[in-house]
């Protein structure tokens, strides 16, 4: 599309400029496609967003338009009446539908003295004053925050997710550097057999240990508690352990060893030269971590079925869409409510996500 | 190398004692930064993987602990003549064949648009693309339930502007396999980065060198793109294809659990958790879990069979 052989200095500046005439209409193009698809994309978030605020009658108006609208009306001696757009003498008029009929009347809120004005419409329709479309005007709802909050504590609900993200990151970080320390740093018998059973506990699907897990928890009686939602974390996970132990490995060996020379213990060279140098990659696991578990459906689900008081988000949320499924506004309120703080933290830390992704999945 | 340098170190051999006492103190330490990792694997995931194996082959339902006995292979039997279990199989074979053509293509896609030279704010796109993947699997169920909704919805509202009647949707048993696929796009995200990492690792001289030969944008993108991302590609293909075999929470929560409308969201993940925490048969869960990884490592394996006839590797690698 554009050629880059810029090493002719004779360009004349007429040539220079079809070129930039050129390079801006491919630039335009392609973002303008880059901006159809991505509206397209992200049109159920638009949706999201507007539903919240909408009440239950703005969301059921088949005519209402995208943002948050109420028709107009206008009150003509002591009637509320509906506005709508009147062609009119050339014009399109704003008016207030007092009587419908063969010969409409109207009135004009800007001129009201005037009185009724009759309006006939388009010729051969036997019911003129249907062709008209309502006037609507803008007018967010804020009720369903704070009713969605009501009906199913949306706070308790994320400080609970909060305390069990936070707590099994926490686990999972520590625990998961130490094994892939152990997997970067020390040659010990069988190291490379069992790398490669890491790995494959990545590709093992979870049903297969789910149901013993279960069992075993329940006979424990940590059914209905967070332990086996936060516990088990406390021993690394082989997805982490996989992406730190890839980073480490490109960490020059020199630098610990020059701390081993110095008298450093391997547990010392870890958190004094390993750690310093690896924030990116905790960085990315802590919070691939922390929005796994809190974005975590089934765990919950099956553990503290019947403790309400200790439900997660999403097993919230599954509820509140049970009971509150013919109320789009409210359900929306409370999902806003809900993606808002990962969102929020995502914007901070987009960068870490992607080159923890890339880490993990091209460079296997 | 050694070899060559041992006779000029006559020392080297006196030392080797020392060497070994480091060697140890290597390994002592390795074991004890494995160690967490060693405990989680045989709690969490070898002693679980025994167990449900051992419960493939027994009755045991929590419900009637105490008639837990050893039945053989029943449980196999039972399923292979469950008409639930081919019923499930045919469900999630027909949201696979939904779900994974768009995992792979529409993030290829999107790589390709966020990797174009000329598109202005690559970063914003790349993020804005990203983002829903941050969303909980159960936010997404709601919102494109609103989305979907067959009066409100705005899929239906934009089809009624057109003049096509939407269908129901979740509520109509030919379309909420389709619906729950089409809700996978916005799952997209990981796979986009990844694919874009794989696009930019295609080295440049193969275009430029194209370019020269006088190659059209669309034969460089089918002759060099395509092969040198092909590895990638294949990856993601497995990940799908073993992803949609594990579906299960849109089919959850549009199907209350019960797999409404009439059945037609009874995945197999959603009958393997209705046999497992609905009826506390364990021991048939178990048996519908095995059989799950060993159709997902059968497909595995056919991928990595049939990838010679189109994934490219470039040599060294």
């Amino acid at each position: 599309m554009t050629t880059t052989t810029a090493t002719h200095p004779r360009n004349t500046t007429n040539w220079a400029a079809k070129r930039r005439w050129r390079n801006f209409t491919a630039i335009s193009l392609t973002t303008l496609l880059g901006l159809v698809i991505l509206g397209a994309f992200l049109m159920p978030l638009g949706y999201l967003f507007l539903t919240s605020f909408k009440d239950l009658q703005q969301i059921q108006d088949p005519n209402a338009p995208f943002l948050p609208s109420r028709p107009v009306t206008y009150n003509y001696q002591g009637k509320d009446y509906p506005l709508v757009k009147v062609p009119i003498d050339g014009t399109v008029k704003e008016l207030a539908l007092v009587n419908k009929g063969r010969v409409s009347q109207m009135i004009d809120p800007q001129n009201p003295d005037k009185g009724l004005i009759d309006w006939t419409g388009p010729a051969g329709v036997a019911q003129p004053w249907r062709t008209l479309t309502p006037v609507y005007r803008v007018e967010p709802y804020a009720g369903n925050f704070a009713a969605a909050n009501d009906a199913v504590n949306v706070f308790r609900l994320m400080r609970n997710s909060f305390i069990i993200a936070i707590l099994s990151t926490i686990g999972t970080v520590m625990a998961s550097t130490s094994v892939a320390y152990a997997f970067a740093r020390f040659r010990f018998p069988g190291r490379d057999v069992l790398f490669i059973i890491v790995i494959a506990t990545i590709i093992l699907p979870g049903q297969v240990t789910f149901i013993p897990q279960y069992v075993f928890f329940r006979s424990i009686g940590w059914g209905g508690t967070w332990l086996p939602l936060i516990v088990p974390h406390f021993f690394s996970n082989a997805y982490n352990v996989f992406l730190l132990r890839q980073y480490f490995m490109s960490i020059p060996k020199e630098l610990d060893e020059a701390a081993w020379i110095d008298g450093a213990s391997p547990f010392r060279t870890l958190i004094s030269v390993i750690i310093p140098q690896s924030w990116p990659a905790l960085t990315a696991v802590a919070m691939f971590h922390f929005f796994w578990s809190w974005n975590d459906f089934f765990g919950p689900l099956v553990y503290l079925t019947g403790r309400e008081d200790l439900y997660t988000i999403p097993v919230g949320l599954t509820q509140f869409n049970n009971a509150f499924g013919s109320q789009p506004g409210l359900l929306m309120a409370a999902t806003l409510m809900t993606i808002s703080v990962p969102i929020v933290i995502f914007f901070f830390a987009q960068r870490q996500f992607m080159q923890g992704i890339v880490v993990t999945g091209v460079e296997k | 190398m050694t070899a060559v340098a041992q006779p000029a170190h006559p020392a080297l051999p006196k030392k080797k004692p020392r060497f070994s006492k480091l060697e140890r103190r290597e390994i002592k330490w390795g074991l004890i930064f494995l160690s967490p990792w060693i405990v989680g694997f045989t709690v969490f995931t070898l002693f679980p993987m025994i167990a449900s194996l051992i419960f493939s082959v027994t009755q045991f339902n929590l419900l009637q602990p105490q008639d837990f006995k050893f039945i053989g292979l029943a449980n196999y039997q039972r399923l292979f003549t469950d008409p639930q279990v081919w019923q499930s199989l045919m469900i999630t074979l027909r949201f696979a064949l939904f779900s994974v053509p768009l995992a792979i293509f529409l993030p290829l896609g999107l790589a390709l648009l966020v990797n174009a030279k000329n598109l202005f704010g690559k970063n914003v796109f790349r993020a804005l693309f990203f983002m829903p993947q941050m969303i909980s699997a159960v936010a997404i169920v709601v919102v494109f339930g609103g989305v979907l909704n067959s009066q409100s919805g705005w899929i239906n509202r934009i089809l009624a502007f057109f003049g096509i009647q939407g269908p129901n949707w979740f509520q109509d048993e030919v379309w909420v396999v389709p619906a729950l696929a089409l809700m996978t796009v916005w799952t997209v995200g990981n796979t986009m980065i990844v694919m874009l990492a794989g696009l930019q690792n295609v080295p440049t001289e193969l275009y430029e060198a194209a370019r020269v030969d006088g190659s059209s944008p669309w034969n460089s993108f089918r002759n060099i793109t395509m092969p040198m991302i092909s590895p990638v590609i294949f990856y993601n293909l497995i990940l799908a294809v073993v992803g949609s075999l594990q579906y299960l929470v849109g089919a959850f929560i549009i199907g209350n659990g019960r797999g409404d409308p009439n059945g037609a969201t009874m995945f197999y993940n959603m009958y393997l958790y209705k046999e497992a925490f609905g009826y506390l048969d364990m021991g048939y869960a178990a048996t519908l879990a095995w059989v799950l990884f060993f159709i997902g490592l059968g497909l595995t394996l056919l991928l990595f069979r049939l990838q010679r006839r189109w994934v490219y590797y470039a040599t060294g690698d």
